[in-house]
């Protein structure tokens, strides 16, 4: 039994010594490994693809400056904040199909076959903004959007001198962009 | 006396002696500018970030930013502290290495004196560097201070013996306390240095010499965590920064008695001098270095255990091994 412990008491000493070799084989590595800081501004930061910046809209994929947006309001709604305004565009008015259906009704003739039904204009929005200064990046918009028409954009670069210079139109924004032929990620 | 014994009316031991620690002054002074420099780049280096590199190139002028700092700042005395015994602790740290770095064997000739009892010297004034610790603690009228001196004294106290003894073992090799003469004994290849027919007493020695300096992990006395800075808390300025430079100053001590009695002193491979004992001493620091960035810090009990359990009873038997084997096959290096 006393030779059981002295053996362990022995072999538990060379493990701790031979621990202190580790150690300082790997904190070598860490020495001549490459550094990971850069030394920002007089070089560049080149991996910023996962930051997280303020969101953007997606546009179609066949007309970059046209959102994806339907206006189902579901990001209005959730957001915690109450950060984004989203506004439908309104539908035309035709009030000749009206008038002109009006009087047939009347008559009430039967037999007689109905218009057509009116065509669906499509949903839209004619005002999307986005107030950052409320904005707490949780990503509930982004998760809710049934079209993913919202996504983080990669900005970095935001300064301004006001709380108005970070009320951001998006819908610009996205023209802008679809301008300068980024579009669809 | 003889003319030829004088310079200007000056005897030639005192000139040489004053020109000696002159330059030894100055070399003190880079070295230390030097050395925080090669720390805060190692330190980065292991993080994997560059360390300082704004201030000059590759960051070499902060030092002199931080020296210009140290002494643009005010120097205070606590309430309640008392004055004398406050001032004289740094002092009293710091000029006790110049007569330590006396005896130290630069080169073949490149040495201040070549004192028969240069060991002896070296570790009698290395004894009044506790002393100082304890001073600056006591004088600060501060728990912090006062509990990093108690820790520092003890912390010397403990691991010197074991240092003192693995000393012993060279001078039993080679029958001599002159540091010159022990540098003279061994050769140009490391197999014929000290280090390779003693390795338990040269591991001894260093671990003691990284305590003895308070370095990590045996820099509980300067504990950030708990004690705030340890004995120097209530210092600033050139009182910090004498503190400061007695810590690098005696980091030169020690590996330069290191290399002199176990490395090989200024002997190398290939072709002998200078260089090779500066890049010995260099490489020793870099280890202390190493050292800092490896290990955690332990414990104060694990602390005085490892220096009375286990490096003295080791350093004692490697003596009597060592005086025995001496006895046995009449081996000496110099005799």
């Amino acid at each position: 039994m006393n030779a059981c412990k002295t053996v362990k008491a022995v072999s538990d000493t060379v493990k701790g010594l031979w621990s202190l070799v580790v150690g300082l084989k790997v904190t070598g590595k860490n020495y001549v490994s490459p550094q990971l800081t850069i030394h920002y501004p007089r070089k560049t930061v080149d991996n910023i693809e996962t930051y997280h910046g303020h969101i953007e809209l997606v546009g179609k994929p066949k007309e970059p400056a046209v959102p994806r947006c339907i206006c189902c309001m579901l990001c209005v709604t959730s957001c915690p904040s109450g950060c984004i305004t989203v506004v439908k565009q309104k539908e035309p008015k035709e009030p000749a199909r009206a008038s002109a259906d009006a009087p047939k009704e009347m008559l009430g003739e039967v037999g007689e076959k109905k218009a057509p039904p009116m065509a669906k204009p499509a949903k839209t929005p004619s005002r999307w903004k986005l107030n950052y200064n409320l904005c707490s990046l949780c990503g509930t918009c982004v998760e809710v959007c049934p079209v993913k028409s919202i996504r983080f954009s990669n900005d970095v670069y935001i300064a301004g001198y006001s709380q108005d210079d970070f009320v951001y139109d998006l819908l610009a924004r996205l023209r802008e962009q679809a301008g300068e032929g980024e579009g669809d990620r | 006396m003889s003319t030829a014994n004088m310079i200007y009316g000056v005897p030639l031991q005192l000139f040489q002696i004053v020109v000696g620690l002159v330059c030894l002054a100055a070399f003190v002074g880079v070295n230390a500018v030097l050395l925080v420099w090669m720390e805060r780049k190692v330190a980065g280096h292991f993080q994997r970030r560059p360390g300082p590199f704004e201030v000059g190139p590759y960051g070499l002028l902060q030092t002199v930013a931080d020296a210009v700092k140290l002494i643009a700042k005010q120097i205070f005395v606590p309430e309640g502290a008392d004055k004398m015994l406050y001032w004289t602790a740094p002092f009293l740290a710091f000029l006790p290495v110049f007569v330590t770095l006396l005896p130290i064997p630069w080169g073949d000739i490149l040495v201040v004196q070549k004192l028969d009892l240069g060991i002896l010297l070296i570790l009698a004034f290395s004894g009044i560097g506790v002393l100082s610790l304890c001073l600056a603690g006591w004088a600060s009228n501060n728990k912090w201070s006062i509990l990093g001196a108690a820790r520092a004294v003890s912390q010397s106290v403990a691991y010197e013996i074991p240092l003192l003894i693995s000393v012993l073992t060279v001078v039993f090799m080679t029958g001599t306390l002159n540091l010159s003469t022990v540098v003279e004994a061994q050769g140009s290849w490391p197999w014929e240095w000290l280090g390779a027919s003693q390795p338990l007493a040269f591991i001894i020695y260093f671990t003691c010499a990284v305590a003895e300096t308070n370095r990590a992990p045996f820099d509980l006395p300067e504990a950030e965590s708990e004690l705030t800075a340890g004995f120097h808390t209530e210092y600033s300025g050139m009182g910090f920064g004498l503190f400061f430079l007695a810590e690098y100053a005696n980091m030169i001590v020690v590996c330069g008695v290191a290399a002199a009695l176990f490395l090989g002193g200024w002997r190398g491979p290939v072709a002998d001098g200078w260089w090779w004992f500066l890049l010995k001493v260099y490489a020793l620091i870099f280890v202390m270095m190493w050292f800092r960035w490896t290990y955690p810090r332990v414990r104060f009990d694990q602390l005085l255990n490892i220096a009375w359990k286990w490096l003295i009873p080791l350093a004692i038997l490697n003596l009597l091994v060592t005086a025995a084997l001496v006895k046995l096959f009449s081996i000496n290096y110099y005799v």
